[in-house]
């Protein structure tokens, strides 16, 4: 039985990569980052808005909580792995934001855009075929930096150089720690709920008789 | 607060959500492109003048504008504190420097922000979902299986606020609702997850049943027209642009941002 | 206007079908032929493929990468992914399988994906309709649809593509008595309008039998046990079918454990006066209501969908405040904390009322069985040994020691519901309240279920389970309290002693 199962799991990754988008994935990608949306609404709504005021007179600290507004495209990402999985992840996630009332409508999808684009090129850069834990942080980073551009271009154009380079670097570290471990965390606690049957991420954490 | 439930009322009900996008997404870019109170002044004036002629209910704009309203000055004040300095300094602490230029810098960012938001806003509150997705596969191409996968899951999110809520509920029944809050908050976010991806998967397999991603060509049951009333709107838009960018330049105000 | 479509033959060779990942065949060897326009029941316990079986003859099973295939599986001689639409499948899940967000959308959505006509699409949108029976406007929202209603509204969407193959998996496991008559009648309406070939999986017989022309039993993986004309295989002579879980009959299975005979319970450990219910923020749902929950018997609230019910339950457990009236427990439930359960600290709850959700993913926070049922007494700060011991008890009481260190979201329908009623009873509450406890359920796993309510109302537990479950208060000697629809006012109590005297106890 032992046998049967590790040549199962290993069938299981040694078929041949398929790059094309079944429905499933459009489907489960839509959902994940519809998901993250509401998550983000119920964080809202749990949340005091105490904290506003004293998060604007921080020296580009602020970035620090940035992580996990990042997480829906690099998610996306590592259970589709297909080209094209992060940048539409983020973009579905900034349009729920755009139509729902706690968030400034258009001005996300942009938000979404950039930082959907952060995490993709990581992962083409990898030829969308390394899938590991340390890629996953470099794309975290990665929508790291493509947020902190947009929003010190969008937010806070006019701060000064030092202001910017906290920022960039909490935003950044922010994004490879939340966005980019905790998404492949997340994948692998997934997995393991049996939630992910259908794609190679939950088969390759979970060898099921 | 329906995300489905788009407002119905005046003129801009008939047009089509691609225009207004595009009305949208052309003000971003060009506001965005300085940092100047006098562009964002020109361009804010004219797009409340346009929004009162639109004759969208009050109420329900000032609702959803409220978050912006909030947000705006506070960036607003992050840039007075760290801005880059320039003329009289007023005060000084650490990394904070309170100056000619950074007192008007963050009045540029704070009326930039309303002058990119108030319309994105106010645009998309009369957006319905359908009709928007309809406009993105019909007139701009973009692949109908993602236009119309996201769409799909969009319906989700009242079901997934109401599991959002119930799983609040179970938390206190099962004795874990008394403690640390962001622990709980994870926990739920992870279940919700869960919850959301086989409500998905099972989604997925219903839409491929009525025969979604068939290797046919798709046909559209409502028609997405792009027509003179749309090029108007998209054309405000280039105009309210145009406006800001002209008076700034002309009063030598203009500060390009890359610069 | 002439829907007739050409009705489906469907051919079986030897076929097979593995999911990837798996070392079992869902279905091996199997051999079938059905006929065009024949009407078949599909039977079977879990396990036996049935699903999967619809699932390719829908075309939607997956491509290489999600399995393998052995044998051939033919419709009208062709490979059913290669002609998507010609089959319809309906599912169980009422909400998945809405895609749009008014109604007219909905039901087109199929006939776009196929290339249809624009003019032809809408003409076939009313007609599906019609057919169905599903009398609303074009754009109403389909999110304001009932159960009933929504089944139905995918049925029209499956019948505009003009399927010549109409496959049901299940359609009536989530609804409520009047859904389901609704969605029997329209499933009828429609195979007599258009003569297409009907394969339907489903527990509760009764509701398609007469419908019918043959009926096939599958067993493990896929092998055909019994296959013929309905009388003749639902006689079950040899008792396959029960133990397959089906319900054979009008009456209901007979619990095997505990007695049927109501008790009038003890003392009253939770007091509603005049109680009004409505959730946080919305408008108000049922009430006002005078109730007892009581010591060592069972109580049943039933009612249409929508009557509040739920509200009630989550109210009575403690878990959304009151709108009006007062909710109140005795002395002896609160053991020194306060009067209203609302005022309780989550911790509290535990071990005073168990609640046990609809839905049992809604309530799981760990990661295998096990720590699943430590979170109740590790929140009661028990000291490590006696938590152990809980756990352990309860492991073998409900037969989940086999599955003590799975994910509790990887168990079966049947074994999730005893996974959430166990954690609830690791903290040995006084009271209990399950919301709609049979949903879904075969009639193995509703037994077992009324089995073990029983068990706990002889111990001394009081349980009250809110359904619309006809048999429940019945097989549980329970006083049934109707919530007409609307919610308000719900009238006197009506307790149903007759039945309860005549529910056979048996051996």
């Amino acid at each position: 039985m032992h046998a049967t199962t590790e040549n199962i799991a290993a069938s299981a990754t040694r078929r041949p990569r398929n790059l094309r988008w079944r429905v499933v994935d459009i489907v489960v990608v839509s959902v994940i980052a519809v998901a993250a949306g509401v998550i983000f609404w119920g964080w809202d709504q749990a949340s005091t808005p105490v904290g506003a005021p004293i998060q604007a007179a921080l020296p580009g600290l602020q970035g620090i909580i940035n992580g996990p507004w990042l997480f829906a495209g690099v998610l996306g990402g590592l259970i589709v792995r297909k080209p094209g999985a992060a940048l539409y992840a983020e973009l579905v996630a900034a349009t729920v934001s755009a139509l729902m009332v706690t968030q400034w409508g258009a001005l996300t999808l942009l938000s979404g855009l950039v930082q959907g684009l952060g995490a993709e090129i990581v992962f083409a850069i990898f030829l969308y075929a390394n899938w590991r834990w340390w890629v996953a942080l470099i794309a975290g980073a990665g929508a790291g930096v493509a947020e902190s551009i947009l929003d010190l271009t969008v937010w806070y154009p006019g701060a000064k150089p030092e202001f910017a380079a906290i920022y960039a670097v909490t935003t950044t570290i922010s994004g490879l720690v939340i966005a980019g471990l905790g998404s492949w965390l997340i994948v692998k606690a997934l997995a393991k709920t049996g939630a992910l049957g259908r794609f190679a991420a939950g088969r390759e954490t979970t060898a099921r008789i | 607060m329906s995300i489905v439930a788009a407002v119905r009322v005046g003129p801009l009900n008939r047009v089509n959500p691609v225009a207004k996008l595009g009305a949208v997404l052309v003000i971003s870019f060009v506001l965005l492109a300085t940092i100047d109170w006098v562009s964002a002044a020109v361009a804010l004036v004219l797009e409340c003048g346009l929004l009162l002629a639109a004759r969208l209910p009050i109420r329900a704009v000032l609702r959803r504008t409220v978050p912006l309203l909030i947000a705006a000055p506070l960036a607003g004040a992050t840039t007075v504190l760290y801005g880059q300095p320039s003329g009289t300094a007023y005060w000084r602490w650490w990394l904070i420097e309170v100056s000619d230029g950074s007192i008007s810098l963050g009045l540029a960012t704070l009326l930039r922000i309303l002058a990119i938001g108030v319309p994105a806003i106010v645009l998309f509150i009369t957006i319905d979902p359908t009709d928007l997705a309809d406009g993105l596969a019909q007139v701009v191409r973009l692949p109908a299986r993602f236009v119309i996968g996201a769409l799909a899951a969009l319906r989700l999110v009242g079901l997934f606020m109401e599991d959002w809520r119930a799983l609040e509920l179970a938390r206190r029944a099962r004795g874990v609702a008394d403690g640390n809050a962001v622990r709980r908050a994870l926990g739920q976010s992870f279940a919700l997850l869960v919850l959301s991806i086989r409500r998905g998967s099972k989604l997925a397999t219903s839409m491929e049943a009525r025969a979604f991603g068939a290797p046919v060509n798709r046909s559209w049951a409502r028609e997405s027209r792009f027509g003179a009333g749309d090029w108007v709107v998209v054309a405000l838009g280039v105009l309210v642009s145009a406006g800001a960018v002209a008076v700034s330049v002309a009063a030598g105000s203009w500060n390009f941002v890359f610069a | 206007m002439d829907v007739r479509t050409r009705p489906s033959a469907v051919l079986a060779s030897r076929w097979g079908w593995r999911h990837a990942g798996r070392a079992r065949w869902a279905v091996d060897d199997l051999d079938l032929r059905i006929e065009a326009g024949e009407r078949i029941l599909l039977l079977g316990a879990s396990g036996s493929g049935k699903s999967t079986l619809l699932a390719a003859l829908a075309g939607v099973l997956g491509g290489e990468d999600e399995g393998e295939e052995r044998g051939t599986l033919l419709i009208d001689g062709v490979d059913p992914a290669r002609q998507r639409g010609r089959s319809g499948l309906l599912m169980q899940d009422p909400d998945a399988q809405v895609v749009l967000a008014r109604v007219g959308d909905d039901v087109a959505f199929g006939c776009e994906n196929l290339g249809v006509g624009r003019e032809e699409i809408w003409r076939r949108v009313s007609e599906s309709l019609a057919a169905v029976g599903l009398d609303v406007p074009f754009n109403q929202p389909t999110s304001a649809l009932s159960g009933g209603q929504k089944q139905r509204l995918a049925l029209a969407g499956i019948l505009a593509m003009r399927p010549g193959l109409l496959l049901l998996d299940e359609p009536t496991a989530n609804l409520d008595p009047h859904g389901v008559g609704e969605v029997r009648d329209a499933v009828e309406a429609v195979v007599r309008r258009t003569g297409s070939t009907l394969v339907v999986v489903e527990h509760r017989v009764d509701v398609w039998r007469h419908l019918v022309h043959r009926v096939i039993v599958l067993g493990d993986g896929g092998r055909l046990l019994a296959d013929g004309h309905p009388d003749a295989v639902l006689a079950d002579p040899d008792g396959s079918l029960r133990r397959a879980g089906v319900w054979t009959s009008q009456r209901p299975p007979e619990a095997r454990r505990g007695a049927a005979a109501p008790a009038h319970g003890g003392e009253v450990l939770l007091d509603a006066r005049r109680l009004e219910v409505g959730r946080p923020r919305a408008p108000f749902s049922a009430g006002p209501v005078d109730l007892g929950v009581r010591h060592g018997a069972a109580t049943v609230l039933t009612g249409a969908n929508g009557s509040g019910k739920s509200t009630l339950a989550l109210t009575l457990g403690g878990l959304i405040p009151e709108r009006g009236g007062e909710l109140r427990s005795s002395p002896e439930l609160s053991a020194g904390a306060a009067t209203r359960p609302i005022e309780w600290r989550s911790r509290q709850l535990l071990t005073r009322i168990g609640s046990v959700f609809q839905s049992p993913e809604h309530q799981f926070l760990a990661q295998s069985v096990r720590s699943e049922l430590a979170v109740g007494p590790r929140a009661l700060r028990l000291p490590q040994p006696e938590v152990t011991a809980r756990v352990d008890e309860l492991l073998v009481r409900l037969r989940l020691d086999a599955l003590a260190e799975a994910n509790p979201y990887t168990l079966s329908g049947g074994q999730k519901r005893r996974l959430s009623v166990a954690t609830v009873l690791a903290t040995r509450p006084k009271a209990l309240i399950l919301d709609e406890p049979t949903f879904g359920q075969d009639s193995n796993t509703w037994v077992e279920l009324v089995g073990m309510l029983r068990d706990l109302r002889d111990a001394g537990h009081a349980v009250l389970a809110v359904s619309h479950d006809a048999m429940l208060a019945g097989a549980l000697g329970a006083s049934e309290w109707v919530i007409p629809a609307g919610g308000h006012r719900i009238r006197a109590q009506v307790p149903r002693p007759d039945r309860a005297a005549t529910q056979r106890i048996s051996p």
